[in-house]
């Protein structure tokens, strides 16, 4: 029984000082040299300041802005300190009630769309701070955005598909829009 | 299912396949002590911590010993983690300054990491320190799945010795699972991380300046202490940081899933491109899958390793398919008001809730699937969020045993277990006495199976059992109707199966949850471990019977097929009726109303 206590605390010490300090270290040591940027976050500076990162989702409400994924965080959503989603079972009658309301408040704010509702802005993230929608997602707030900002649609939209995504490499994952960058460049446009 | 979804889960299968028997080929020649050239500029590291803690890599142990050694082990590993969170306010790395993680949650954490559960009561960005999540943390996700690959490799040379007490040296199992499998598999999976976005720094969390400046409704409580909702409006976004990738990288290699985040892998900072998902995913199954090679080549007949790499696809590729099919198909709940749920080339579709855009339907259902097959746990979309059958599949898959690849090296012995079942069926069938790779199967041998695939089950069901029937169980709950009990049901399941992912609906953080999820966790892992190493060290003092006319095959199809029944059979006898009561009941609850 005790004979084994020693090579327990020894190994787990050593082991602890290679898998828990050297081995962090040695990957954080490469990441900071090499890949600076990914490594801190990727963030966007502008005038010297950060104002998001490309990763990150915000919270966009205005009409002039493309709206992103509903965000279950708390108390406010796309909360980058406490990332989280829903967890409304599908039956749960207050998941299709908060659809029911999302559903509302897209028609309300542009109410000739006829579009379908892609299904994506309608239903929350899995982290609450998802950067992206669908192309589909994007395309059917063209309307709403380029009204409110008195710009021709066929502009915004050319802005739209600018900014879709493909699939990584080709074929990896969905097409998506980055709603953060879309916004920016949509800002910089007048 | 569309051509591309189709394609993406081909590729990481074909890949996965691909890697198999290079990593597998390279495990066993560590195991054996033969080091391949490209490996032995690490010997030195190996001979220096052998000498420095008096360990003799000739001195072979009986099961008894590498038990010993394993509880040794495991104990120390889960004090230290506790030490840590409730010592963290005093402790360095600490930028945000978090104080003390509460007694029941760090009890609760402690087991669940050295457990290789890695349930996960708290959320990572508001309680652990970068101290804790590095060196308490991050370590118990090397040393519990360096400790589950030695205890697989200990039931092999079970197998491939004969009339021997030893079934090898638990110190250096230990040791050269981490140091020549984990470790450098792990610094390269991170740096590919990092160069896919996944964040590595020692920063304090960093405030950005927002574009819009939202109001929202900030809970607080008023003069006479009665909550009341404050309009607040903020232009900051507070961003966490940490080293994550390399946590990151460990996390899925050994089958941990304990995330750095509270929305683990569906965090961008965590699992941001499609690309890191797939290497996520490619390295939760790596390990378990390369080990069947492994087995194969340590008894001497790859043949017996292919057998049950294919039994495990098979099963897997029928319950993903079940998956996919129902997320894919949305949620009937929203038809009438307008939402569009079909899949195409220009939305995902399919039903979204608690999944993330760049992931869409595909690669989530997929991920959910492996994670739950092997006991891995990590999720980058709710499982709660899922259809009924489609969270059927999650939950059945931990009530399985986690033996479809499975967790590192417990996926190999859960699946070994049922093959002498298996066999041992076989052998009341024809009237003959069992045999599997040149072994009697005897009676202890059955018994030791039999306690390895029992246990699981009267956890589960005896836990889920007292928590529907006391208020702190149900208090958790957060669903109405059937779905509460899947939450319920799921949180056992995935405590006592050391799977740890969950319908994460249920308020776990309690005391409640926190003593008696950690003690499913617990015995979920030791209380296997143990008849597992008994039934190693039974069979390695066997004397190999040589194959004859009457013996059973253990490489053929039939064998396979075999295999899976016994699976499928247990798993169903055992759950079907806890099943029928949650998601079966919802889904067909849904179906009638619409």
């Amino acid at each position: 029984m005790l004979r084994e206590i020693r090579p327990a605390i020894s190994i787990f010490l050593l082991l602890t000082v290679l898998t828990g300090g050297v081995y962090p270290l040695v990957v954080t040591g490469i990441s900071q040299g090499l890949m600076h940027h990914q490594a801190n976050g990727s963030l966007i500076i502008e005038n010297g300041k950060p104002i998001g990162s490309t990763l990150i989702g915000q919270n966009f409400s205005d009409p002039r802005h493309f709206w992103g994924r509903p965000s279950a965080t708390s108390p406010m959503p796309y909360n980058g300190s406490s990332s989280g989603s829903s967890n409304l079972g599908p039956t749960n009658p207050a998941q299709i009630d908060a659809v029911k309301g999302r559903v509302k408040a897209l028609k309300d704010a542009d109410p000739g769309n006829r579009l379908p509702i892609p299904v994506d802005l309608v239903t929350a993230s899995g982290s609450g701070l998802d950067p992206d929608i669908s192309p589909a997602a994007a395309l059917y707030q063209i309307s709403r955005v380029a009204k409110a900002r008195g710009l021709d649609r066929a502009k915004v939209k050319q802005l739209v598909e600018k900014h879709i995504q493909g699939r990584q490499f080709g074929f990896l994952g969905e097409p998506r829009v980055n709603v953060l960058e879309l916004n920016l460049a949509l800002d910089n446009m007048h | 299912m569309t051509a591309n979804g189709i394609l993406q889960i081909s590729f990481y299968f074909v890949t996965l396949l691909l890697l198999v028997k290079p990593i597998g080929w390279y495990m066993a020649r560590i195991y054996e002590g033969n080091l391949p050239v490209f490996a032995c500029w690490l010997a030195p590291v190996e001979n220096l911590l052998y000498r420095l803690c008096g360990v003799d890599r000739k001195d072979e142990m009986n099961w008894w010993r590498y038990a010993i050694a394993m509880l040794w082990f495991s104990l120390l590993g889960a004090a230290v983690v506790y030490a840590l969170q409730r010592l963290q306010w005093m402790l360095p790395l600490n930028p945000q300054q978090f104080g003390a993680v509460s007694p029941d949650s760090s009890f609760n954490t402690a087991i669940s990491f050295m457990t290789n559960t890695n349930w996960q009561g708290y959320s990572g960005e508001s309680t652990m320190s970068y101290l804790t999540q590095m060196t308490g943390l991050a370590v118990q996700n090397f040393f519990s799945a360096a400790a589950g690959m030695a205890i697989a490799v200990a039931l092999i040379r079970g197998f491939a010795r004969h009339t021997s007490q030893a079934i090898g040296n638990f110190w250096v199992d230990i040791t050269r699972s981490t140091l020549y499998i984990l470790l450098p598999l792990s610094i390269v999976l991170a740096l590919l991380f990092v160069s896919q976005g996944v964040i590595q720094n020692f920063s304090p969390y960093k405030t950005v300046s927002t574009i819009e400046a939202p109001t929202y409704d900030n809970p607080k409580l008023d003069s006479q202490g009665n909550p009341v909702a404050e309009k607040t409006t903020t232009k900051g976004q507070t961003l966490p940081m940490g080293p994550v990738a390399s946590q990151e990288a460990i996390k899925q290699l050994g089958t941990n899933g304990g995330g750095f985040f509270n929305a683990n892998s569906a965090h961008p900072f965590e699992n941001p491109t499609p690309f890191s998902n797939y290497l996520q995913m490619l390295a939760i199954f790596l390990i378990p899958g390369g080990l069947c090679y492994t087995f194969g080549m340590m008894v001497g007949d790859r043949r017996q390793g292919w057998a049950v790499l294919a039994a495990m696809t098979l099963i897997f590729v029928c319950l993903l398919s079940i998956t996919e099919h129902y997320e894919l198909n949305g949620n009937p709940g929203y038809a009438s008001l307008g939402v569009d749920q079909t899949h195409s080339n220009i939305q995902a579709g399919g039903n979204m809730e608690g999944k993330e855009t760049r992931f869409g339907i595909i690669n989530s259902a997929l991920f959910a699937t492996i994670t739950t097959a092997a006991s891995c746990g990590a999720v980058n979309s709710m499982h709660d969020s899922f259809m009924p059958l489609g969270g059927l599949v999650p939950l059945a898959q931990i009530q399985l045993g986690e033996v479809i690849f499975g967790g590192v090296g417990s996926g190999l012995y859960g699946m070994l277990v049922y093959a002498v079942i298996a066999v041992f069926i076989a052998g009341l069938m024809i009237g003959r006495t069992p045999e599997y790779l040149g072994k009697k199967i005897e009676s202890f041998d059955i018994k030791m199976a039999s306690l390895t695939i029992l246990i699981p089950p009267i956890l589960i069901l005896g836990f889920t059992a007292m928590a529907v029937l006391v208020d702190a169980g149900k208090a958790g709950v957060a669903n109405p109707g059937a779905h509460g009990f899947s939450e319920i049901l799921y949180a056992f399941s995935s405590a006592a199966g050391n799977n740890g992912s969950a319908f994460a609906g249920l308020s776990a953080n309690t005391p409640f949850y926190n003593l008696t999820l950690g003690l499913a966790m617990f015995f979920g892992r030791i209380w296997l471990m143990i008849p597992v190493l008994a039934l190693a060290g039974s069979l390695a003092a066997k004397r190999r019977i040589p194959s004859g006319s009457g013996t059973m095959a253990t490489h053929t199809p039939l064998f396979v097929g075999l295999l899976i029944g016994t699976v499928i059979l247990v798993g169903a006898l055992n759950f079907i009726p806890a099943l029928a009561l949650g998601p079966v009941v919802e889904h067909l609850t849904m179906v009638g109303a619409h």
